[in-house]
């Protein structure tokens, strides 16, 4: 080979080949972009471009009322909307010194729980989609379409709810609606169960997830991971019990955690979750007081709908909260929910005004994609995809 | 798990097995798909569909102008314009929803004080041009018409709880 063939070797020689994957691409879950290149099949460099579904919540938050501000945190994490309220929620409780009832902090367990639930069924049926394994989804979404009917029973939409309010909760539970949730919480760990002998020992899927993206202790508490990525890497950490908020405190439940810190081992802590989750529920409705669900100050919550149409003060107050709103106490405060995909935060300032001063909020899918790069390196491109399953991103947080 | 046990799972395939076996138990099993445009899911009074405006049982329109909705709907998807009517009552004369920008949060129900607007039980409203989706008042109150007995009904079993 004459020095002249070889300069046009050197030259022509493509590598890293870079790639991209998405953001229409059915395995990016939503609206990824990552830039990856490649040495061949391997992956060197993960880049994900994030901001393709960004709607500027934090900034439009700052320009409504506190009521009107919750239809936006059903529309981060779309996948799991009531945990996204019970943070502002809660949040904006803090700020105005005020608690909800027990009963309606009942609720809002019961409901983060079975968010919490769905959430799982839809990350791990289509995990396995990922992977292979067509049958999870399908009959996950049965299971899932029933949680989805609760909600639609309880608030009158299958998806953005609406449901939690600063000061407890929207309505009350419909007659029924309790039992026919009991009843489920024990029939869901059916279908978990269902769905492990498909997935748990089934080697195709344990050979595309077994000591792939391993993610060690320190690397998940240097990235900032929470929620079943940083229990995978064998953390004890779920602010369900570290630090309790509404009635936590109150429920037994088992916080699972993993021991490789792998895919599987995420795939493993998500599907224990679901178990324990039923298992709260169950506790939730059996320990459910009655009473109100709604704070009784109507400076801050609406009056009963009978009473506005016939006391002239609660007409008052009704009409001055739907067009003011409430005047919230000068402060800040960061408040955080152990959300399905991790610690799911809101960081408020009130400077006083009916409106927030600053919201922003701390999607936990955020710190997660970014260990993309280093939990992907090294591994195969079909393995990225695995990577992203076991992530549970969700565009609608990490965008805003 | 010792070692032949181990290898002898992974040569008969037990897990696969299994797994197909479930699967197949499900074919015996009731369906649970809908036949969608003949058969529907059931929904509950509280549902948050298609708007419509109501009417009293006299056929006045409930609406009374005070737009309430129109200052809660975070998207700001309703415009109201109002004046005294010939009779001196206050009444509106254009009450738009942009369906488009509208996300059902359901926020305009709950704030008017007359329940004149309200999301009623539909859901198939789709059109094929987004002007369609530019509701007026003449559309909101056909709606409201339309679907009156049910809205009534819906209303009705909810107001325990409102």
């Amino acid at each position: 080979m004459s020095t002249e063939d070889k300069d046009v070797a050197s030259q022509t020689k493509i590598k890293p080949f870079t790639m991209n994957f998405g953001p229409q691409h059915p395995a990016a879950h939503g609206v990824l972009r990552l830039v990856l290149e490649m040495d061949g099949e391997v992956v060197e460099r993960a880049d994900p471009h994030i901001g393709l579904l960004h709607r500027g919540t934090e900034k439009l938050i700052e320009y409504k009322t506190y009521l009107q501000a919750i239809p936006y945190f059903d529309r981060l994490d779309y996948v799991a909307p009531m945990n996204q309220e019970h943070a502002f929620a809660l949040g904006v409780e803090k700020l105005l010194k005020i608690k909800a009832p027990l009963r309606a902090q009942y609720i809002r367990v019961l409901f983060s729980e079975l968010t919490r639930i769905i959430n799982h069924i839809l990350n791990v049926t289509t995990y396995a989609l990922d992977v292979g394994a067509l049958t999870p989804a399908l009959w996950g979404f049965e299971e899932r379409e029933i949680g989805m009917e609760f909600y639609e029973r309880v608030c009158g939409a299958r998806l953005h709810a609406n449901y939690f309010r600063p000061g407890g909760v929207h309505q009350d539970l419909p007659a029924g609606l309790a039992d026919d949730m009991y009843e489920w919480a024990a029939k869901v760990l059916k279908f978990v169960d269902d769905m492990e002998s498909l997935l748990t020992e089934n080697r195709i899927f344990k050979q595309r997830t077994v000591d792939i993206g391993i993610v060690s202790k320190k690397e998940a508490l240097d990235w900032g991971f929470s929620g079943p990525m940083l229990r995978a890497s064998g953390v004890p950490w779920d602010l369900r019990k570290s630090q309790p908020y509404d009635v936590y405190a109150e429920m037994d439940f088992d916080i699972p955690t993993g021991t490789t810190g792998d895919c599987y081992a995420r795939y493993l802590v998500r599907v224990e979750e679901m178990r324990q989750s039923a298992r709260i529920m169950r506790q939730c409705l059996e320990k459910m007081p009655k009473g109100p669900v709604m704070v009784d100050d109507n400076k801050v919550t609406p009056p009963k709908r009978a009473e506005m149409k016939n006391s002239m003060e609660a007409l008052i107050h009704h009409f001055k909260l739907y067009t003011e709103g409430y005047h919230v106490p000068a402060g800040e405060t960061y408040t955080a929910v152990e959300a399905p995909k991790g610690e799911f935060a809101v960081y408020l300032v009130s400077d006083g005004t009916n409106k927030p001063y600053r919201c922003h909020i701390r999607a936990p899918g955020f710190a997660h994609l970014q260990g993309l790069d280093f939990m992907s390196k090294g591994h195969m491109l079909a393995d990225a995809v695995a990577i992203i399953g076991s992530l549970d991103i969700v565009f609608g947080e990490i965008d805003r | 798990m010792s070692f032949f046990d181990r290898t002898a799972k992974s040569f008969l395939l037990v897990e696969i097995v299994k797994g197909f076996a479930l699967t197949f138990s499900y074919i015996f099993r009731p369906k649970v798909t809908l036949n969608y445009p003949f058969e529907k899911g059931p929904l509950s009074p509280r549902f948050r569909g298609e708007h419509a405006l109501r009417r009293y049982p006299n056929g006045e329109e409930r609406c009374i102008a005070c737009k309430l909705c129109e200052a809660i709907c975070p998207a700001l998807a309703i415009t109201i314009e109002a004046e005294p009517r010939d009779d001196g009552s206050r009444r509106t004369t254009r009450y738009d929803i942009d369906m488009t920008k509208c996300i059902y949060c359901g926020l305009c129900q709950e704030a008017c004080p007359v329940d004149a607007i309200v999301e009623g039980p539909n859901f198939e409203f789709a059109t094929e041009t987004r002007a369609e989706l530019y509701y007026n008042k003449d559309k909101l109150l056909a709606n409201g018409d339309r679907w009156e007995a049910q809205l009534a009904a819906n209303i009705e079993a909810d107001a325990p709880y409102r």
